[in-house]
């Protein structure tokens, strides 16, 4: 237990919605337009969190279950996570391994969620999203792996800002290839272009907005919290791994992972305008050019 | 120096898997294109501090004839021959990849234990060039369009030269400009048998010329 790891989980529950703002004033940016407020999702939050539920007679305890459910796995994802100069608030051996798997619990209740509400249109988003996190799962891992077997060390605290101006230069490709990996997951997993688009509402293309087309109100906002926060580990976990040296000041290093998280909203926002939807039986190829990535980064570590 | 070549073998073995992963022909046209100036760049990140007049000859005429010559060929041959994407290779693409990685791994294992004359410029010249190849032969043997396996040989020769370059310092330049010029000749003449073959069988898909024998 670290309590002063619970500031960098407070910072995260506050700025996670802001890191989606972020995204969308750049996409706004790229299109000519003015773009939503950067606070747009905590509006939208506030206005969910208003309104109240309506569930389906099909439904049962489980649809009830899943917005708490994954919200609460996030929550747990976050207090293993250190960020910026803050430390982890619970820290063990292996525990990246327990990070990938409350990020797929959290997955794991909304797909049942999304089953139990007996519509099938939300039946083919679990196909999807089941099948494509298939693929993804296993390169977060050996993203991890690598990640890991570089620091020398078991555990997400060791792994974390563990990355020296040294290590760029001796295994600065190994990095660069992780780093190209954990990016494409982290677009694959949070439902961002080009695997799926977080704005279209057509049937044909949409895989995690299918799962929460029959939550409303409550459910709705915590859902949309939820991922949000997912987008914010993610993001963490990759700016984390890049960014070099610890000044030793909890707070200006917290400064520099803020500055870090900018720059990955900037560039996702770039990504997302710049390139176009893959077809969805090209996504598959996408995960496994990721998975290719990471296992080359392996081997350069390994030898 | 050595993180900029490190960086570059990256970017090469990316290229390389991107062109495993392609179906449309422009597209692996540019990218066999950006290979080509990154290996430009290669011979002159191998040799910084000491450029000669050789080394900056043969960057500059690997990256106009790699990067430049060779793709409006290729791209004059895909317009001659009105073909947009390769359809049905032998081998479909997510194996395509995942033979790359192959590849790349077991150019790793041999690299480790080649012996070399020298010490290269950069621990992962060698295996970058071994899996160059290797994917440059796999998409010849893979790919069925007579423009692919044009490009295949592209790429299999840009392993060449990134062992030339990397590792043969002393190999003399009369000879890396002869392999250029046969290269440069190969091309040129594919470029016109595509057309020719695209012309008499209205496709360039090589399997259909075993319609030939009757």
């Amino acid at each position: 237990m670290n309590p002063l790891g619970l500031f960098a989980v407070a910072g995260s529950v506050l700025l996670a919605p802001l890191f989606l703002g972020v995204v969308n004033r750049t996409k706004a940016a790229f299109a000519g337009r003015a773009g939503q407020p950067l606070f747009q999702l905590y509006f939208d939050l506030a206005k969910a969190a208003r309104k109240g539920a309506v569930y389906s007679r099909t439904a049962t305890w489980v649809f009830r279950l899943a917005p708490l459910g994954s919200l609460a796995a996030a929550l747990t994802a976050l207090l293993l996570l250190p960020q910026g100069g803050f430390p982890a608030v619970l820290s063990f051996p292996g525990d990246f391994v327990a990070l990938i798997f409350v990020l797929a619990t959290a997955r794991f209740l909304m797909v049942i969620a999304s089953l139990d509400v007996g519509s099938s249109f939300e039946g083919m988003g679990a196909s999807r999203e089941v099948a494509f996190s298939a693929l993804a799962e296993p390169v977060l891992l050996l993203c991890l792996a690598v990640a890991a077997r570089e620091a020398g060390r078991g555990s997400l605290s060791g792994i974390i800002g563990s990355v020296t101006g040294g290590d760029w230069q001796r295994t600065g490709p190994a990095l660069v290839l992780v780093a190209a990996s954990l990016l494409a997951i982290l677009l694959a997993e949070n439902a961002r272009i080009p695997v799926d688009d977080p704005n279209t509402h057509l049937e044909l293309t949409m895989i995690h907005e299918v799962m929460i087309l029959d939550h409303g109100g409550p459910d709705l906002a915590l859902l949309l919290y939820g991922a949000a926060l997912k987008l914010w580990i993610l993001g963490a976990l990759l700016t984390g791994l890049l960014l070099p040296g610890r000044t030793g000041s909890p707070l200006l290093d917290g400064l520099i992972f803020l500055a870090g998280m900018l720059v990955l909203a900037v560039v996702i926002g770039v990504i997302e305008s710049t390139i176009a939807r893959l077809r969805l039986h090209r996504v598959p190829q996408f995960l496994v050019g990721a998975g290719a990535f990471a296992v080359m980064a392996l081997a350069l570590i390994m030898r | 120096m050595q993180a900029l070549l490190d960086a570059l073998m990256v970017l090469l073995t990316f290229t390389n898997l991107r062109l495993l992963g392609l179906s449309r022909l422009n597209a692996s046209i540019r990218t066999v294109a950006a290979q080509g100036v990154l290996l430009g760049l290669v011979a002159l990140a191998a040799h910084a501090g000491h450029w000669s007049g050789r080394i900056l000859l043969i960057a500059a005429v690997g990256i106009a004839v790699k990067g430049v010559a060779f793709p409006l060929l290729l791209f004059r041959a895909l317009r001659a021959a009105k073909i947009r994407r390769e359809v049905e290779p032998f081998v479909g693409y997510i194996p395509s990849v995942l033979a790359g990685v192959a590849a790349f791994l077991i150019s790793l294992w041999v690299a480790a234990r080649l012996p070399l004359p020298g010490r290269p410029a950069s621990d992962l010249i060698v295996p970058t060039a071994l899996s160059t190849m290797l994917v440059g032969l796999l998409v010849i043997v893979s790919r069925k369009k007579a423009l692919s396996q044009a490009i295949g040989y592209l790429v299999f020769e840009n392993g060449i030269y990134i062992f030339g370059v990397g590792v043969a310092y002393e190999a003399p330049a009369l000879v890396e400009m002869g392999i250029l010029l046969d290269v440069f000749v190969a091309v040129f003449v594919m470029g016109i048998i595509v057309f020719h073959i695209s012309r008499e069988f209205d496709s360039i898909d090589t399997t259909r010329l075993a319609t030939l024998k009757e």
